[in-house]
């Protein structure tokens, strides 16, 4: 029995639209692309929802920083913010609740050609996704992750979410939340993200500038933005927008983003906190170090094909 | 204190017989090496054209714990590890009196004196007892160093000697073993071995000579089940994977990971089974078939994701190497109790294909067939395997590599237009393209765990749930049309069929052979893919009085077992009934036909 019922066969690529030869395309010929170009569904979001500026804001990116549309991959778990990739005219992948990082991470670290950008909310980022938004700040795998934090459960209408503040009533806490809320900059910082911002939707420049950094950043960077549902939690971070009487403090010029300590401490300051960069540092990201790996092995087994290399492992076997 | 019997005069030539066969039980702790020797045995029968199986039990704690090893070396087909051990090597008074009852009547039992002091008078005249004090004789040979270790190497030598087997090939698999390792550590090796080959065996007044394998014309190799898969997968074009560990599964992850950054990719160790699988699914969606794995508990943990590739229709092999279960059941111990979980466990309808191997070297092959079904199909595909085939050591014809390995590297040429989700695509098949691949057109697809039109955006109606539902489904319809039809073991035509899968092929054809030398009207079946089902299997139904399914898991609630189940739901056929048991070992042949035949009373 050595002869496979299923041996390899080429794929054809595409189902019934007929493949015909498309031209190469030089960047150079590329206008950057438009808001129309780059926009898919139209949102399913509420109407004054915090996540439409957060969309019109990748468009503009996406336009400012040239990036085409085929070498950015859009990634989000489950949840009102998680639809994103729905409204990008770009690849996309929706993936199940809390484990869009993941997802995410095969594609980085099989895919170095390409900018992996992750979308979510505060639920499928801290809550049902905790343990992956930790492991894969800790692997420093290369992506970036704007969680767009509403500090309440939007989708399925009105629970309490992990960023929901002390008191705070919902229909899974009627009296009033009990349970401490994640500090998302703590929990960032703790883990060993290597960028960790804070912006809020009501900003747009701020968040725009925040998303270009984390986008520029080699690791893995992590932006908590302020998203505010005006269905279940209006008002939630009025505090922070100055037209409506609060103040949007940025962090001081002189903070150290170096220093774990410092900005420990920022993340403690009073609501509604300080925005900008609070902590970025340079560390090997795991995509380095594996590509450092095979390098290494590579060198070994120098102009030899795959099934020379394989065949030395038969050979140990025999 | 001696109390073998001597058989003749010390020092005599003893007889030499010729023998076709030998199962050899090897019984001792786990740490004493006693898979080392076992794995010595095997190689070593590769080597020499003869055909091998093994069978071993591991302890599931971490160090120490009675263990046992068994090796059957013969000249012709070696189809099950054995019923019966022609010679039990005991280390310890335990490994005597627990595996005493494994020899066939007259058989040899060859034990250490240095531990084994309590042998019953009826066991003496049973069976024919060798006592070579095996742990003193060991330390002499490695100069008095006061411990034992080695010990597995002096009894290796006392086996050659025994088995007449090739000293110059046994020298050289040790070195082999030991080779980049302290050169003392090479000598001792050999002065063990030597001090165990050149003991004057005046005890043993029989010595054997397996006859000597039929010249096959090709290259051997040998490996377990677990070593197959991943070099099968290797072969298949694999390039990333994700995994947590977790016994029998272990194994292979951690053989991708060495082997992987060789051919330029990389095995990820996730920091739990969803990560691990979601890694791999996005992996696959990056253009290239990933691969997760994990035994029973962690295949439960992956069944969310699993249900999302169903959905978005992703290419992915999910291994499962399955053991005693449910919960952490029985973690080193064999059982066949997946086949419910791999089907349809998950939510809502999930179709996927389900693949199981039946040897070692099947599992090579299919490994590389899961790649490509899961190409072909653009589905999950979950291997099941069981903690019997990934342990167990065969030898097998040499793969010619150069014809199997493949390149499975996406496409990212630009396309003009495209519909992953193509409802009038000719062959039902959805087609992903890769992210990096440029659509002339401007639309680029989305994949969903949402119901979805034909380009992934979600969608409410039902129309489309209707229709998108059917397409998942059909396309595995179609795959269940182009699966080979299995062929019967014997006639095919008779009282009895055995039918079963995975690790069950090796003893139900034993066990055809056995009956049918009897004179029983007995045949065999090998399902090889579990879902979809191939067709055709009705009519092979219909050449039997009696169709029994031959399984390692319990009869459930209505009789049958996991398999037996869907076979009478698919065939409705009341001449389908089962044959279970879930004592965590593997089948033994008479096992199988003591209990087909009171079924069939």
């Amino acid at each position: 029995m050595n002869s496979l019922a299923f041996p390899f066969v080429p794929l054809n690529r595409t189902g019934s639209i007929p493949l015909t030869p498309v031209p190469s395309l030089p960047d150079s010929d590329r206008k950057p692309l438009t808001k129309k170009e780059v926009s898919a569904d139209h949102p399913t979001w509420c109407p004054g929802c915090g996540d439409f500026s957060v969309l019109a804001l990748y468009f503009k990116m996406i336009e400012k920083r040239k990036l085409w549309h085929e070498k950015i991959t859009t990634v989000a778990g489950i949840g009102c913010s998680s639809r994103f990739p729905y409204f990008v005219q770009a690849h996309g992948a929706h993936y199940i609740h809390g484990r869009a990082l993941p997802f995410a991470s095969g594609i980085s670290l099989s895919r170095p050609d390409l900018h992996v950008f992750v979308f979510g909310g505060d639920g499928d980022a801290f809550s049902i996704g905790g343990n992956h938004f930790n492991h894969t700040a800790r692997k420093n795998i290369k992506l970036t992750y704007v969680v767009m934090d509403n500090q309440v459960y939007g989708l399925t209408k009105n629970q309490t979410s992990p960023t929901s503040p002390l008191g705070r009533k919902s229909k899974t806490d009627a009296w009033g939340s009990a349970d401490r809320p994640i500090n998302p900059m703590k929990q960032a910082i703790s883990a060993g993200a290597t960028f960790v911002g804070r912006t809020s939707a009501t900003s747009p420049n701020h968040v725009l500038e925040m998303m270009e950094a984390a986008m520029d950043h080699d690791g893995f960077s992590f932006i908590e933005c302020l998203s505010e549902c005006v269905e279940f939690f209006p008002g939630a971070f009025d505090a922070a927008i100055p037209r409506k009487g609060g103040k949007f403090e940025l962090i001081p010029p002189s903070h150290d983003v170096t220093d774990e300590y410092a900005a420990y401490r920022l993340s403690d300051n009073p609501w509604p906190g300080q925005f900008g960069i609070f902590y970025k540092v340079n560390r090997p990201t795991k995509n380095a170090s594996e590509a450092k790996i095979i390098a290494d092995h590579r060198a070994k087994v120098t102009g030899l094909a795959d099934w020379q290399i394989l065949q030395k492992n038969f050979d140990r076997m025999k | 204190m001696s109390t073998t019997i001597v058989p003749g005069t010390p020092g005599a030539i003893p007889q030499i017989s010729q023998i076709p066969e030998a199962v050899i039980r090897i019984a001792g702790n786990s740490q004493d090496g006693i898979q080392a020797i076992g794995g010595f045995l095997a190689r070593l029968a590769g080597r020499s054209e003869q055909e091998v199986m093994t069978f071993m039990t591991i302890p599931s704690t971490i160090s120490g714990g009675p263990s046992i090893f068994q090796v059957r070396i013969g000249s012709g087909e070696v189809l099950s590890a054995g019923d019966e051990a022609d010679m039990l090597l005991a280390f310890y008074q335990h490994s005597y009196d627990n595996h005493l009852g494994s020899l066939r009547k007259g058989g040899v039992v060859l034990y250490d004196s240095d531990h084994v002091k309590e042998l019953l008078p009826e066991n003496l005249s049973k069976y024919r007892h060798v006592g070579v004090a095996i742990s003193g004789l060991t330390v002499e040979a490695i100069g008095g160093s006061g411990r034992d270790k080695g010990k597995n190497v002096f009894a290796l030598g006392l086996l050659a000697r025994m088995f007449d087997l090739s000293v110059p090939k046994l020298h050289k698999l040790l070195e082999e073993r030991f080779t980049g390792k302290d050169p003392s550590i090479v000598q001792n090796a050999l002065n063990c071995f030597n001090a165990g080959y050149n003991y004057t065996l005046a005890t043993a007044h029989e010595l054997f000579r397996l006859k000597p394998g039929e010249n096959v014309g090709h290259n051997q190799v040998v490996m377990s089940g677990n070593e197959a898969i991943a070099l099968g997968l290797l072969a298949a074009g694999v390039r990333f994977g994700a995994g947590y560990p977790i016994t029998p599964w272990s194994d292979i992850m951690e053989m991708l990971r060495r082997e992987l950054p060789k051919y330029g990719g990389t095995f990820v160790q996730g920091e739990d089974e969803i990560a691990s699988v979601s890694m791999a699914i996005g992996a696959s969606y990056a253009g290239r078939v990933a691969v997760t794995g994990s035994s029973g508990p962690g295949i439960a943990l992956k069944t969310e994701a699993l249900g999302w590739a169903s959905m978005a229709e992703m290419p992915l092999v999910i291994i499962d190497v399955q053991r005693g279960g449910p919960s952490t059941g029985m973690p080193t111990s064999v059982e066949q109790s997946d086949l419910n979980i791999a089907c349809f466990g998950g939510h809502g309808d999930s179709p996927r294909v389900v693949l199981a191997p039946s040897t070692v070297e099947d599992c090579f092959y299919t490994a590389i067939e899961a790649v490509n079904l899961a190409r072909k199909y653009s589905t999950p595909v979950i291997l099941l395997t069981d903690q019997g085939i990934a342990t167990r050591i065969e030898a097998f014809p040499e793969p010619d590599l150069k014809k199997v390995c493949q390149d499975i590297s996406p496409d990212l040429s630009p396309i003009a237009d495209h519909k992953p989700y193509d409802l009038s695509a000719a062959d039902g098949i959805t087609r992903h393209i890769a992210p990096g691949t440029r659509v002339a057109s401007g639309k680029y697809p989305v994949v969903t765990g949402l119901e979805h039109d034909e380009l992934g955006h979600p969608t409410g109606s039902p129309k489309l749930h209707i229709a998108m539902t059917s397409k998942r489904r059909s396309k595995l319809q179609k795959l269940g049309r182009e699966l080979p039809v299995p062929k019967v073991y014997g006639p095919s035509e008779g009282q009895i069929l055995l039918v079963g899968w995975g690790s069950a092929q090796g003893p139900i054809q034993e066990a055809v052979k056995t009956a049918r030398a009897a004179g029983e009207a007995v045949s065999g079946l090998h399902i090889k893919y579990i879902n979809p089902l191939p067709e055709g299997l009705e009519q092979i139904f219909e050449g039997f009085r009696h169709v029994f399914v031959v399984e390692l898991n319990d009869e459930g609630l209505y009789g049958y077992g996991q398999l037996a189940a869907v076979l009478r739901a698919r065939y409705c056929n009341p001449k389908i009934r089962g044959i279970n048991k879930v004592d965590g070992l593997t089948w033994k042949i008479r096992e199988i036909l003591d209990r087909a035949r009171a079924l069939a009373q």
